[in-house]
């Protein structure tokens, strides 16, 4: 499918949507149908319909309906405002979007219009600092040489500029030409891709030939990037509105579920079942007593015939009965209290990163709890473990290894005096440092230059030649000028063949201006640029020094070069332009041509730099790993790096505490033999206190990943420590998966765009903003500064989080199993006939008001002090085995509602026998007795009292008492005077006195 | 959301990155969120548990030895007379009670136990009754009661709502099921007179029934349920029904019937002449009457007493044992060596 963008033509304009963004969910009309239509799917909320529409049947409903209902509409209206808000808040920043004013052309004038009027064909104009309103084709910019510069950070989180070029068809037109020009713009549907954007150009006389001219993303302008450091620039609008690149990538992520939601699901519907069981028991018990005995108590007056549904009337109000087993309001106490620990973690000032002005975040509310029961995870390296500050730190050119001694290849005397010497290979090696990147150079008005590169081993190479006094200057357009000891050097740049992580090498054509020769400078992964080596020429010196370097945990990065005939560069270059012009596979096209080009290089040296560990990572993994936590290290570095990594932050021990399982092998055959050795071994030494990891790259992962899944899955449970180098952003979320089969709570955490995927995949995603944009921040849930704050994020936010909602959801159902079973008890001995003991007004302030508000600050209930957690991480073993929650735990929360309302209830029958047993004022001191008892056991399961604490909990048991004695002064209540005449009576309070002692038993 | 805002303001604005007073985003501090709230956070060591049992047990053994004594003090005569006021010659109890052309007069003579102090409470005690019965308890209309001007008002009072299409005043199963049993008393030879009046709650009276709402309409069907009224007295001096219509929570319970104001002496003998009118005998009720001084606890219940003692003793109980568990083997308040994983290592 394709679109055809008629520029600057109104008669085409219509088949497209217009510019208006919308990113609102509802409108004012469809507003409460679907806000509660969405609210109706989840089975909670249709149960309590459900019960609330039975309650509307008087003969059965045991209470006032309002009694459901009220709760109901508050919850909803609750979630409903909530989403209106947040829509409101859409809409506003929408309408302030669309309202913008732009400048247009239209008849060949400028015209100032509201953004949402942009149609798609017109001709945008854009200003210096301004936000580019919908996805334009370049075609002018104020620079000569037709390029401006982009800042794309609400795109893609990545912070650098980045060059847009014209289209070569519109190179060399005027400000006056662009008011007229007409063409047409052969693009793809709208896509979310904002990486590719194959498509074509072509522009109708007069403006010169009628040739097509490819375009590549390089020359748009998408929506919401800013223009910076270009006084102006105009565009074809080819995507408007919710079309654009921007809008077609929004999406609505999948809901998360932690662990504890899945229970406390399991858990409501075990509940729910023994409700039908309750249900089915006493319905029929109810209905056999009706027939036997109620039929000859003559004052209840039976009628002998009646209608059919009899039978069902006394079953279904047990159902009512019955009803508030599931509480009503734990979904809207669970949100509460979701929404404040991550509160808690935004506000947290220790994992607040002083050095990048980052506080945390967590972007998802709702999965807390799952961080303190994490099992496995799964890191990456770069920028993650370490710093992602590349330093330029030794080198190996032509066989001569520089910065041994003092670990700095700048201080190094040698090289120093071989710049100065001019010796060849040095300055050769130097200039593909200075010259092969992407890298643009700014030069400030005191005469700095500084650079902004995308890749931080593009700026430190830079950097370090810069140092070395081969110093990139300036780099307009297609013309890069190089100082060198006072020398300017003036070089055009023929074509940039882009890295791409398959080619894991990027290489770029040059011609100097003054001899005119034509060089492919070429710079990548030493087995991408190894093997293309001319015949002859000694590689072992290489070989060695790369090896070496990764010993040492540096980056190794080859560079070389070769230089071209003019015949070979413009054959090869008419395919280079043809593949860039495709519409189909236009990368794999590419990368097949760039290939033709990149052999018989001269080597001329390799590049070490560091990336120094971050601070305090091995301290927060062996501490991770004491808590039980297992890691996985995926990178896509290569193998003795990622060790040599992995040794330096405690990931794993050298021998002979630890041993190194190798699985590798480049066929079939051989991955399968290796992996069954391992997992052998595995077997075999598991009992054992060996630390055992195995290493994997990503060819041999490949392989297993397709073939070999089980014995591999059956490695990845034994297996505390992996390493997994040379991997791709897909085998890294494949892994995720994998170990998320095997139900492991997983937590990627990674730092760069190659590791969204990893972290959309897991069931936490952590996203650290670091040097390569915020990519993986955004994506993920929750994102902060610096690896270190994960041992806070997971011992202390995660494990108070599962703290408190397993106290919290157990609790829920306590207090309501307790009231429902002194109904249950009740109706013993009211002849089973589903009487409430409570009144209305009663059941509903004990569920949503009285036993709610208490339990609350559970939030700030801290069961052991964040020192002692830290100093003792094996604590979090207790919730990654969910001891605080699951059925067994649950089953005791169960017996003690159980225990409770029978002591509560025995206690009130017989302290309010005989001449005391009037209905209302033993219903009263049931209500008080489970009051007390709540306050008691929400007194003893806290482990620390804030005064807040203190305020609730008492606060609202004074409350309790206020409101009745509020309501008792009412005449037409039904519990008038009932609540004075208690407070007078001694036995009344020696009744609650013992009531809750029992819970000392 | 954070990140737009960001770049909408370095737009908005002169567009110069470093501007000046670009606010540092390090959370503000305060207890709060730091959750560092000052708490106490009580540790419940061996000595405070045993402390607390003590003390409970402290509290509850005079607790409850004081609540025994109260329910001792109370004297009372309870007389079980719904077999015994049917002649011996009557084998359908059901038919004999159903009959109103007999004369139910029944005379009982009780004998005093103890000397009782007046005020004497005397009660009507009814087993395996449920006033409780969810059909019972809602068949009542309180806006009827209260108010003459809703006489009309009878939901909720099924079956028992209108009688030849007018409404029954006081309608539902309460009102129409009212106790109606009657005695008089003679203590030894002279009459006992018995106060009726004051028997029922004083709220009742004033805002629950209507002084202007008169009884209408009832017992007027073919089957009568109990007690009659006099359609001249309103419902707020009708003290029976109002007594009745505090509908009791428990198959078994009493219901004021009035009080003597008179001391009794001990082996004193009282006659009692009553009517037995009252049906029981159809779901096998019991039917008593019971004569009962008061304390400050109320009645004769010796539950609470016997609670708190057992409570009492069981803290002593378990304040010794823990004493002796504690001297035994005294365990060092947080050593880590007792952790799971500490101990779990040391085992292999």
């Amino acid at each position: 499918m394709k679109r055809f963008v008629y520029i600057n033509d109104e008669s085409y304009q219509n088949d497209y949507c217009d510019n208006q963004i919308s990113n609102t969910k509802y409108t004012l009309w469809n507003f409460l149908p679907k806000n509660l239509w969405e609210q109706f799917r989840r089975f909670m909320n249709q149960y309590f319909l459900l019960i609330a529409c039975l309650q509307l049947w008087s003969l059965i409903t045991p209470v006032n309906p309002a009694s459901t209902w009220g709760p109901l509409i508050v919850i909803f209206a609750v979630s409903a405002t909530k989403e209106a808000w947040d829509d409101y808040n859409r809409y506003i920043s929408d309408k302030q979007a669309n309202e913008k004013k732009v400048w247009i052309v239209k008849n060949g004038a400028r015209k100032h219009i509201q953004a949402q009027d942009i149609r798609v064909g017109n001709i945008v104009w854009i200003r210096e600092n301004e936000e580019v309103p919908c996805d334009l084709v370049l075609t002018g910019t104020s620079e000569p040489q037709g390029i401006c510069h982009v800042e794309t950070a609400a795109l893609d989180g990545e912070i650098d500029l980045k060059t847009r070029v014209i289209p070569t068809t519109c190179i060399g037109l005027d400000s006056e030409q662009l008011h007229k020009i007409k063409g047409v713009i052969e693009c793809p549907i709208p896509d979310k891709d904002i990486r590719r954007f194959d498509a074509n150009i072509r522009l109708f006389p007069p403006f010169i030939d009628n040739d097509i001219c490819p375009l590549t993303i390089n020359n748009t302008l998408l929506q919401s990037c800013y223009l910076r450091n270009t006084e102006w620039a105009c565009g074809v609008a080819v995507y408007t509105g919710n079309e654009t690149k921007l809008g077609m990538s929004r999406g609505v992520p999948e809901p998360k579920l932690t662990a504890m939601d899945a229970m406390i699901d399991k858990l409501t519907g075990a509940i729910f079942l023994f409700q039908l069981a309750v249900v089915v028991v006493l319905g029929s018990a109810g209905n056999v007593w009706k027939d036997t005995e109620a039929r000859k108590q003559w004052y209840v007056k039976y009628d002998d015939d009646e209608p059919w549904y009899q039978i069902l009337v006394i079953p279904l109000r047990f159902e009512l009965l019955c009803s508030i087993m599931i509480p009503i309001s734990i979904k809207v106490s669970l949100d509460f209290v979701k929404s404040m620990y991550a509160k808690f973690i935004d506000w947290d000032e220790e994992i607040y990163d002083q050095e990048t002005d980052t506080p945390a975040h967590a972007a998802n509310t709702a999965i807390s709890e799952d961080l303190g029961q994490v099992e496995y995870i799964l890191t990456d390296k770069t920028g993650t473990l370490t710093e992602n500050k590349m330093i330029f730190r030794r080198c190996c050119i032509a066989g001569t290894l520089y910065g041994n001694e003092s670990g700095d290849a700048l201080k190094d005397i040698e090289l120093l005096n071989a710049v100065a010497d001019n010796s060849p290979h040095v300055i050769k090696f130097l200039t593909v440092m200075a010259l092969c990147n992407t890298v643009i150079p700014i030069k400030s008005p005191s005469g700095t230059i500084s650079y902004k590169a995308q890749s931080q081993d593009e700026d430190a190479l830079v950097n370090a030649a810069s140092n070395l006094h081969v110093v990139l200057v300036s780099k307009n357009g297609n013309n890069a000028e190089i100082h060198f000891n006072r020398r300017v050097i003036q070089y055009e740049i023929l074509d940039i063949l882009e890295f791409t992580s398959d080619r894991k090498r990027m290489s770029i054509v040059i011609s100097d201006s003054q001899s005119g020769k034509i060089f492919l400078l070429s710079k990548g992964a030493d087995e991408a640029i190894l093997p293309l080596a001319y015949c002859g020429q000694q590689i072992k010196t290489f070989v060695d020094a790369v090896d070496k370097y990764a010993q040492l945990g540096l980056r190794t990065l080859c560079l070389g070069w070769r230089e071209l005939s003019l015949e070979e560069y413009l054959e090869w270059s008419r395919l280079f332009k043809e593949a860039n012009s495709a519409l189909v596979d236009r990368e794999w096209k590419v990368a097949e041509v760039c290939q033709k080009l990149e052999h018989t290089l001269d080597i001329l040296g390799i590049s070490a730099i560091e990336d120094r560990l971050q601070d305090g990572v091995p301290e927060t993994i062996e501490i991770l790993r004491q808590s039980g936590i297992n890691f996985w290290m995926l990178t896509g570095d290569k193998q003795s790096t990622a060790i040599q990594i992995a040794l330096l932050c405690n990931l794993i021990s050298s021998e002979p505490k630890g041993q190194l399982l190798y699985i590798n092998g480049k066929t079939e055959d051989e991955v399968a033999r290796s992996l069954e050795r391992v997992l052998l071994t595995m077997r075999i030494t598991s009992s054992e206190p060996k630390e055992l990891a195995f290493v994997v790259d990503g060819w041999a992962l490949e392989i297993i990943l397709t073939r070999y899944k089980e014995a591999f899955t059956e490695l990845a449970v034994l297996s505390k420590t992996a390493i997994c180098c040379r991997v791709t952003p897909s085998q890294k979320a494949q892994l995720v998966k994998l170990l998320k089969s095997c139900d492991y709570r997983t937590l990627a955490i990674g730092d760069g765009g190659n590791d969204v995927r990893m972290i959309q995949q897991a069931h936490i995603g952590v996203g650290i903003s670091g040097r390569e944009g915020l990519q993986a921040a955004r994506a993920a849930d929750y994102s902060i500064g610096k690896f270190r704050f994960l041992k806070r994020l997971i011992l202390v936010h995660g494990r108070y989080s599962y703290n408190r909602t397993a106290f919290l959801s157990q609790y829920s159902f306590y207090k309501s199993l307790l009231i429902c079973f002194i109904q249950i008890l009740f109706s013993f001995v009211s002849g089973i006939a589903g009487t409430s003991l409570f009144n209305s007004v009663s059941l509903m302030a004990y569920n949503v008001f009285y036993t709610s508000i208490p339990v609350l600050t559970t939030v700030l209930d801290k069961d052991l002090s964040e020192k002692t957690v830290t100093q003792n991480p094996e604590i979090l073993l207790y919730c990654q085995a969910g001891r605080l929650l699951n059925p067994s735990t649950f089953a005791g929360w169960f017996g003690r509602s159980l225990y409770h309302a029978i002591v509560v209830f025995l206690i009130t029958i017989h302290a309010y026998a005989n001449e005391k047993s009037e209905m209302e004022e033993l219903s009263m001191v049931a209500l008080s007795g489970s009051i007390w008892l709540q306050a008691f056991v929400v007194t003893l399961e806290m482990s620390s009292f804030t005064f807040l604490q203190f305020l609730a909990i008492w606060g609202n048991f004074a409350a309790f008492y206020v409101i009745n004695l509020c309501i008792s002064t009412i005449p037409t209540a039904g519990m008038y005077t009932i609540m004075f005449r208690l407070c007078r009576q001694p036995s009344y309070w020696i009744t609650m006195l013992v009531s809750i002692t029992i819970m000392f038993f | 959301m954070n990140s737009g805002d960001a770049a909408g303001s370095s737009s908005g604005g002169s567009g110069d990155a470093g501007a000046p007073r670009r606010a540092s985003r390090k959370p503000k501090y305060s207890k709060f969120t730091q959750q560092e709230l000052p708490a106490c956070k009580p540790i419940l060591t061996p000595k405070w548990v045993i402390s607390v049992f003590l003390l409970v047990g402290v509290i509850f053994v005079p607790i409850g030895v004081a609540s025994l004594l109260a329910s001792n003090k109370v004297v009372e005569i309870v007389d079980r007379y719904d077999d015994a006021c049917v002649p011996s010659n009557v084998t359908n109890k059901l038919a004999y009670i159903q009959n109103s052309t007999i004369s139910k007069t029944c005379r009982r003579t009780l004998k005093v136990p103890k000397d009782m102090k007046q005020p004497i409470f005397v009660y009507y005690q009814l087993n395996n009754f449920y006033q409780n019965h969810r059909r019972y308890v809602k068949s009542r209309n309180d806006q009827q009661l209260r108010d003459a001007s809703k006489a009309n008002e009878t939901t909720l009072c099924d079956p028992e709502k209108t009688r030849d299409g007018m409404a029954i005043v006081p309608c539902g199963l309460i009102a129409w099921s009212t106790f109606n049993d009657t005695y008089t008393f003679q203590h030894n030879t002279n009459n006992l007179s018995i106060d009726k009046t004051d028997i029922s709650w004083k709220s009742d009276r004033d805002h629950k029934f209507g002084s202007d709402v008169f009884p209408k309409n009832f017992q007027k069907g073919p089957l009568i349920g109990g007690k009659t009224l006099n359609e001249s007295i309103p419902l707020s001096e009708q003290e029976d029904l109002i007594v009745w219509m505090r509908t009791a929570a428990l198959p078994t319970f009493r219901k004021l019937y009035g009080r003597i104001y008179v001391d009794l002496k001990e082996n004193d003998t009282i006659t009692v002449t009553l009517d037995n009118n009252y049906n029981t005998y159809s779901f096998d009720g019991k039917k008593s009457l019971v004569l009962s001084t008061s304390t400050w606890l109320g009645g004769k219940n010796d539950f609470l007493g016997l609670a708190y003692l057992t409570v009492g003793g069981l803290c002593f109980f378990l304040a010794f044992a823990f004493t002796l568990l504690y001297l035994i083997k005294p365990r060092k308040l947080g050593d880590n060596n007792y952790l799971s994983w500490n101990r779990n290592s040391a085992g292999h």
